[in-house]
């Protein structure tokens, strides 16, 4: 078993974020489908560079945010209207606008929620072990270097023509990670 | 433009695709900016200079300053305990001045906070490229301060242990709390302000705490730093929708700034009591926080950009635009008080009109006046660019805002209160020691939290910094773009 490695991917390191882009271009148009860039910060330019859609995060939030909103509206109208209604002052039961601004709040509440989990949940994280986070080159992902990871597991991978794509599009080191 | 050019890369001799005869020249001197990040450093600097504060040795000046705090944070639990076991009489409120200082205390924290808010949220939906040296410290402040001002309220009813009532969970005689009440709506605001503000800092520090993790030297700090970064790796499609959340929070955090100074004004404004009772409240009080708030950001990032040799990423320049805000904030808040008087005098109302005469003329016009001195005057001086360029004075001028508009709020607090609609009950609040040592303990809450934040965790927003870099532009010949653009 210690024997056999199996290659998590092949990695490929850039000076500067025009070289990276470039290179994702060609990667993109090669029609790779389990690969990614590593940046230290996002670069403009590099979702449509990959191809990548629209990120759907917004849609969480949305969720979340109507789903403050009708809890909110409906526990303040069950609480005050329905379950123990009070006279205060001679004021309604239950109104929209003194449920509104606590409404609102649940609905920023909850759409906040909706964006950080969605946007957690979209990228799977928490991730607590990735193969390329045991590489010690790739610690400069962090730091101010780019990276190109091509993944074995993709169908057009091939070791040999991989490799060369990768060295044509002007990289300054390539690497093979383990799994 | 741009974005077109990259998905259809050019041949560099493809001149029939590009504008002929336009010559563009670089700004005359004048209107060049001056860089976000001085001397051109690269992005391996900005790493190393920022991430280096929370890493090494302690330095001595951080235990000079951590351990006062720590002893000012025990003197205000000491009071809470204080006033918890012996009742709430320990503080200076009685009739007719029944919210004292817990309230003015309270409404300043957390108007304090608002300028972290506005740094991350507004700021950035504005575009505004500067403030990314500033809104990770901004936002941590905002936490401590709310933190601070949370403290308030609970123990300001007497007896905290009936607290939870202001949750919505029945209680005792199955009585729901009362949402026609903007205390109500207030527990809902600053709740939930607390609660986003720490989601949007949280997910801001998510990369930066992956760059703490990489360059950790030893076991425990690399398992607590990649614990808590996720397991980011900094991969493209990660960013593609961490910047869609990030954006999503910043517009949801912007109406939720603007909405909790306004919930807190409406404690009062829906209130009968004159000097209370006004509809210009929402936006003066919005205004007011964002005023005091960045009067604290300065008086906080001032020390901490020399002693942590940070000139480079908090330029002079960012001081300058911070005090821009300042003086734009501090104009609203003084027309503000002119339209109060104003309005006061216009509504024909005599107890309106004596409330205002008497804060301007009776017995509390010491406070009126400090707050007029510190809220109006000072923050004029910030038209001068010879003021603004000089960190002494700014940070001197800072620390007058804040004074100012803490009496601001006691102006409206305890002013307003201490003369009723008939002489039997009028008074004159004093506060008691009780409630000095438990607002400067609350100093020594927010120091020692914003001190272990400056320890542990970068205080600057490492790659949001690298990110407004020309070294970060695929565009610029210092991003690696070869001549032409490409």
């Amino acid at each position: 078993m210690a024997d056999t490695v199996n290659p998590y991917g092949i990695i490929a390191e850039f000076d500067n974020p025009a070289d990276t882009i470039h290179a994702a271009e060609k990667v993109r148009d090669a029609g790779f489908r389990k690969w990614d860039v590593f940046t230290p910060f996002p670069v403009h330019g590099m979702d449509k560079a990959m191809g990548l859609k629209n990120s759907k995060v917004g849609w969480f939030s949305f969720l979340g945010g109507v789903t403050g909103y009708t809890c909110g509206m409906l526990m303040i109208w069950w609480m005050n209207a329905v379950d123990y209604p009070i006279v205060v002052g001679g004021k309604p039961m239950f109104s929209p606008f003194s449920a509104f601004p606590p409404s609102y709040e649940l609905t920023i509440l909850l759409g906040s929620f909706g964006s950080l989990f969605g946007m957690l949940f979209l990228n799977r994280l928490p991730r607590l072990y990735h193969p390329l986070l045991k590489n010690r080159r790739f610690a400069l992902a962090t730091h101010d270097r780019f990276f190109i990871v091509i993944e074995t597991a993709d169908p057009k991978y091939s070791e040999t023509e991989t490799h060369k794509l990768l060295e044509s599009l002007g990289t300054r080191h390539i690497e093979v990670v383990e799994e | 433009m741009a974005d077109a050019v990259i998905s259809k890369p050019l041949a560099q001799s493809d001149a029939a695709n590009q504008v002929a005869g336009i010559v563009v020249k670089a700004p005359p001197r004048e209107l060049e900016r001056e860089p976000m990040v001085r001397n051109q450093r690269s992005i391996g600097w900005i790493s190393d200079a920022i991430a280096g504060v929370a890493e090494g040795k302690t330095p001595r000046w951080w235990w000079l300053a951590f351990i006062p705090s720590v002893i000012m944070m025990t003197a205000c639990f000491t009071m809470i305990l204080y006033l918890v076991s012996v009742g709430v009489g320990v503080w200076g409120p009685g009739h007719p001045v029944m919210w004292g200082w817990a309230i003015v205390n309270f409404v300043w924290w957390i108007g304090i906070g608002h300028a972290g808010t506005l740094i991350s949220a507004i700021l950035f939906l504005l575009r505004q490229k500067w403030r990314t040296s500033i809104n990770r410290a901004a936002e941590a402040m905002t936490i401590f301060a709310v933190m601070c001002a949370g403290i308030f309220p609970v123990i300001h009813i007497g007896r905290i242990w009936f607290g939870w009532w202001l949750f919505p969970i029945p209680n005792g005689n199955d009585i729901w709390p009362q949402f026609r009440s903007p205390l109500m709506w207030d527990v809902f605001a600053v709740s939930t302000y607390f609660t986003v503000s720490v989601l949007f800092w949280y997910m801001g520090l998510i990369p930066d705490l992956a760059v703490m993790r990489d360059r950790a030297k030893n076991k425990i700090r690399k398992f607590a730093y990649g614990l808590f970064s996720l397991g980011w790796t900094g991969s493209n499609r990660h960013w593609s929708n961490y910047e869609k959340a990030y954006l999503i929070l910043a517009g949801l955090s912007t109406p939720l700034v603007l909405s909790v100074h306004s919930i807190v004004s409406l404690d009062f404004s829906v209130s009968q009591l004159p000097g209370w009772h006004t509809t210009i409240f929402p936006p003066y009080f919005v205004a007011g926080a964002v005023f005091s708030g960045f009067g604290m950001v300065l008086s906080l990032l001032i020390p901490l950009r020399r002693v942590l040799r940070l000139e480079d990423i908090i330029t002079l320049r960012h001081v300058e635009l911070m005090c821009k805000v300042t003086l734009a904030t501090g104009s609203i808040v003084g027309y503000a008080y002119g339209i109060e008087f104003f309005i006061a005098w216009y509504s024909g109302n005599p107890y309106e009109r004596y409330a205002f005469i008497n804060r301007a003329t009776g017995h509390y016009a010491w406070a009126y006046w400090t707050m007029i001195t510190c809220n109006v005057i000072v923050p004029q001086l910030f038209w001068f660019k010879k003021i603004r360029t000089n960190m002494l004075v700014v940070f001197i001028l800072s620390i007058l805002v804040n004074i100012g508009m803490w009496f601001e709020r006691f102006v409206i607090v305890v002013i307003s209160l201490h003369r009723d609609f008939m002489p039997s009950n009028w008074g004159y609040f004093r506060p008691t020691w009780v409630d000095i040592l438990t607002f400067l303990g609350t100093f020594g809450l927010f120091f020692t939290f914003f001190l272990l934040f400056l320890r542990f965790v970068p205080l600057i927003a490492i790659s949001e910094v690298k990110g407004v870099t020309p070294q970060a532009d695929p565009h610029h010949p210092l991003g690696g773009a070869k001549k032409g653009g490409h």
